[in-house]
């Protein structure tokens, strides 16, 4: 066990004393920080910028519904002809004409509204003009045609279907979306820590067959020593890695915010106005009470504990099986056709953990793929947060592990054998036949 | 116990290829012992078997008296023929780090680290980085990995192949120096020459069987053809050459002389007795060179690899 300390220390020394690795390391979260920073800013200078909308109004009903909003400033203009008016906005740089021809028939008058600009306007703004004038038209029509307004606006009924499982337990649709993030992002970060220093594993062994060592090495200590060795030692480098951007990253995020005074929470400008819109309805404010409700009502111990086993199992699993392809291989350009066959599981855990649990978490597919060792880890850490039971978790535990254990017998086998042959490049066939060495 | 280790009819295959078939070798205590053979004969993989790098299909290897064990990578040293080092890591770590998976302590490690680097005038390297170096260079810190922990097996595979004539012979002393305080040497080489200057002993694989083994003094023996190389000076050369060639199966020969002497390789029959060849040769003139033709370890090889 001695040697395995000593290996695990040589990896994660070596790993982390790597120029490139320290680079990424500090640059990663700056240069993530400084995207954000800069899309933030962007997108501050341009709702900043206020749009003057000229409005023609021959018809005379609609004038009076357009109130100046922070990033809008309608100019209502009278006694004017159309191409007077087109000149005068195109003139004064303004950012538009809202065009509404006088017709007898509302519904009429709503297919002949015009807006003449000099490039095509923007989406939102149109679709926000759009939805104003149907609302103006609709009630102005349901007026003529003799219909109490305030007798409409009494009789709107608002449903929110409480929910509560057989058990008890309340929940709600905020309640899957808060879910739904957990899980996800459980999911997403394993995906990427596969991906990320599985490959890592790989190329450090392959650096070791590449550079001669490796027989010198074996020669004191044991293959499958060496192989758990470097997986740990990456992994430890790897969570330092983490570590590090997350704190590096918040630091960073205060800092920007604090001294540009750019509010990354205020990027999204629109979800924003939305939001405080919301907060000033009490019964928003109470689905935002229900968010907290939400993540307190997660099975937090359960998430932690399962979180733990499902990422160390799928990652030792999957990293096991890229320890054993830089065994099999020489050159890292001759492991493409050897990472496919991973790549694919991990993928499809991916895709079936965003679109089947968001559908059904318990569904036959979710519950399936939530076994199978390859997908597992993904898949089940996905479906945790919508209560899976106990028995299924501990099930899925035992495939995984007993897996693992399989799958790191597998590839010590092949690591054992490949990392003493160099030249050519392994078929399947050869591999298996390695084993029987 | 005079064998420091034994193999008793190690057979490996991988898959249908035999690369080692019921080979046994013995080699004594405090001896250099060559392990020879054509390229891909099945050196490499019986000294991987004793190694513990792979294990033998059948058959045993005995170490110390004992059968091989896990605790007996501390008493084998080995310099594989492919070997290299981290390339990103600097020399002091890196032999630091071999050492100490060799079973040494931090600072035992460190003290022979110090003393072997002193011996070798690389004390200097400790803090570059294995780029940096140059092949020999590197082969020579491989050596002091090899040997720091003072195993009682030593295994070199063509240790000398990257080191310049002055550095080879450096790591020839040294390897004469371990022997003599002990350690026994097992010596893998396609160079002749060497097995000539250090082995004690010889076995020679080719193609999965050991075809030869022993003493080098007796394989010699076993070798030699009574051949002698003679160098006469005599009334007549041509009519002495034809006298010879009908007693004896004559062939020409060369080496340095200062005159005119009839040079010749005279082969004896198993009967013929060299005192008769020269006492007949000084009745017929000057003899000026008579020695028994020795066959080397390059003719050995070459002879015994061909008759297989």
């Amino acid at each position: 066990m001695n040697h395995l300390s000593l290996i695990i220390e040589r990896e994660y020394l070596t790993k982390v004393k790597n120029k490139s690795f320290i680079v990424m390391t500090i640059l990663s979260p700056i240069i993530m920080i400084a995207l954000i920073a800069i899309v933030a800013y962007l997108s501050q200078i341009n709702n900043n910028k206020e749009r003057t909308i000229s409005i023609l109004d021959e018809s005379g009903i609609l004038k009076s519904s357009f109130t100046n909003t922070e990033s809008i400033k309608y100019n209502i203009l009278d006694n004017t002809t159309l191409d007077e008016a087109k000149k005068s906005v195109n003139e004064n740089k303004e950012y538009g004409l809202l065009y509404i021809e006088n017709f007898k028939d509302i519904n009429e008058l709503g297919e002949h509204i015009k807006f003449y600009s000099e490039d095509s306007p923007s989406l939102t703004l149109m679709s926000g003009l759009e939805s104003k004038l149907e609302k103006q038209l609709t009630d102005l029509k349901l007026e003529f045609e003799g219909v109490d307004m305030e007798k409409i606006k009494a009789s709107r009924v608002r449903v929110n279907i409480a929910q509560e499982s057989f058990i008890g337990e309340k929940t709600s649709k905020i309640d899957s979306v808060v879910k739904l993030i957990f899980g996800g992002l459980a999911g997403y970060l394993l995906f990427m820590f596969i991906i990320i220093y599985g490959n890592m594993i790989m190329r450090s062994v392959i650096e070791e067959k590449t550079s001669r060592i490796i027989e010198i090495i074996i020669s004191s200590v044991k293959p499958i020593q060496l192989m758990l060795g470097k997986i740990i030692g990456t992994s430890l480098a790897g969570i330092t890695q983490f570590v590090i951007w997350i704190i590096l990253g918040g630091i960073l995020m205060t800092l920007v915010s604090f001294i540009f005074g750019i509010d990354f929470a205020q990027s999204q400008s629109a979800q924003q106005e939305v939001l405080n819109q919301a907060m000033q309805n009490p019964e928003v404010s109470m689905e935002i009470q229900n968010v907290m409700n939400a993540f307190y009502n997660l099975p937090i111990t359960n998430l932690i504990i399962a979180f733990i086993l499902f990422f160390i199992g799928g990652y030792l699993l999957y990293s096991s099986l890229y320890a054993a392809i830089g065994a099999a291989v020489d050159n890292e350009t001759d492991t493409q056709q050897f990472l496919l066959p991973i790549l694919v599981p991990l993928i499809l855990a991916v895709y079936i953990g965003i679109f089947t649990v968001i559908e059904d978490p318990h569904g036959t597919v979710s519950t399936v793929f939530s076994f199978i060792p390859l997908t597992s880890p993904v898949v089940m850490l996905m479906r945790i947060p919508f209560g899976v039971p106990i028995w299924q978790q501990v099930l899925s535990i035992g495939l995984l592990i007993g897996t693992f254990i399989f799958t790191v017998w597998f590839a010590a086998k092949i690591y054992r054998v490949g990392i003493l042959m160099y030249g050519k490049k392994p078929s399947y066939k050869e591999l298996l036949k390695w084993i029987k060495y | 116990m005079n064998n420091l280790l034994e193999a008793h009819s190690v057979s490996k295959n991988f898959g249908d290829f035999t690369a080692l078939n019921k080979v046994s070798i013995s080699v004594p205590k405090g001896s250099i012992f060559g392990l020879l053979g054509p390229n891909g004969a099945g050196k490499t993989t019986l000294i991987r078997i004793i190694n513990q790098i792979t294990m033998p299909d059948e058959g045993q290897v005995i170490l110390d008296g004992e059968s091989l064990q896990n605790h007996h990578i501390k008493d084998i040293g080995y310099l594989p023929e492919e070997r290299g080092l981290y390339k990103s890591m600097k020399v002091g770590e890196q032999a630091m780090y071999l050492a100490r998976l060799k079973g040494l302590s931090k600072s035992e490690a460190k003290t022979r680290l110090k003393y072997w680097f002193e011996r070798l005038e690389i004390g200097d390297w400790w803090n570059k980085k294995i780029q940096e170096l140059s092949k020999g260079m590197a082969q020579k810190i491989q050596f002091v990995v090899t040997v720091l922990h003072e195993p009682k097996l030593l295994i070199f595979d063509e240790p000398f192949s990257g080191f310049d004539p002055i550095n080879a012979s450096l790591i020839k002393d040294e390897i004469l120096r371990l022997r003599d305080n002990g350690a026994t040497v097992i010596f893998s080489t396609h160079r002749m020459e060497s097995v000539e200057e250090l082995c004690d002993q010889i076995a020679l694989i080719h193609e999965s069987n050991k075809i030869l083994d022993g003493t080098l003094t007796d394989i010699k023996r076993q070798f030699k053809t009574n051949t002698f190389e003679i160098g006469i000076r005599a009334s007549d050369n041509l009519i002495l050459e034809k006298e010879l060639s009908q007693k004896f199966s004559v062939s020409p020969a060369s080496f340095k002389t200062l005159g005119d002497e009839l040079m010749l390789n005279v082969k004896l029959s198993e009967n013929d007795v060299p005192n008769d060849l020269l006492s007949y040769l000084t009745s017929k003139g000057e003899v000026s060179h008579f020695v028994e033709l020795i066959p080397s370890a390059n003719d050995i090889f070459i002879q015994a690899v061909k008759n297989h």
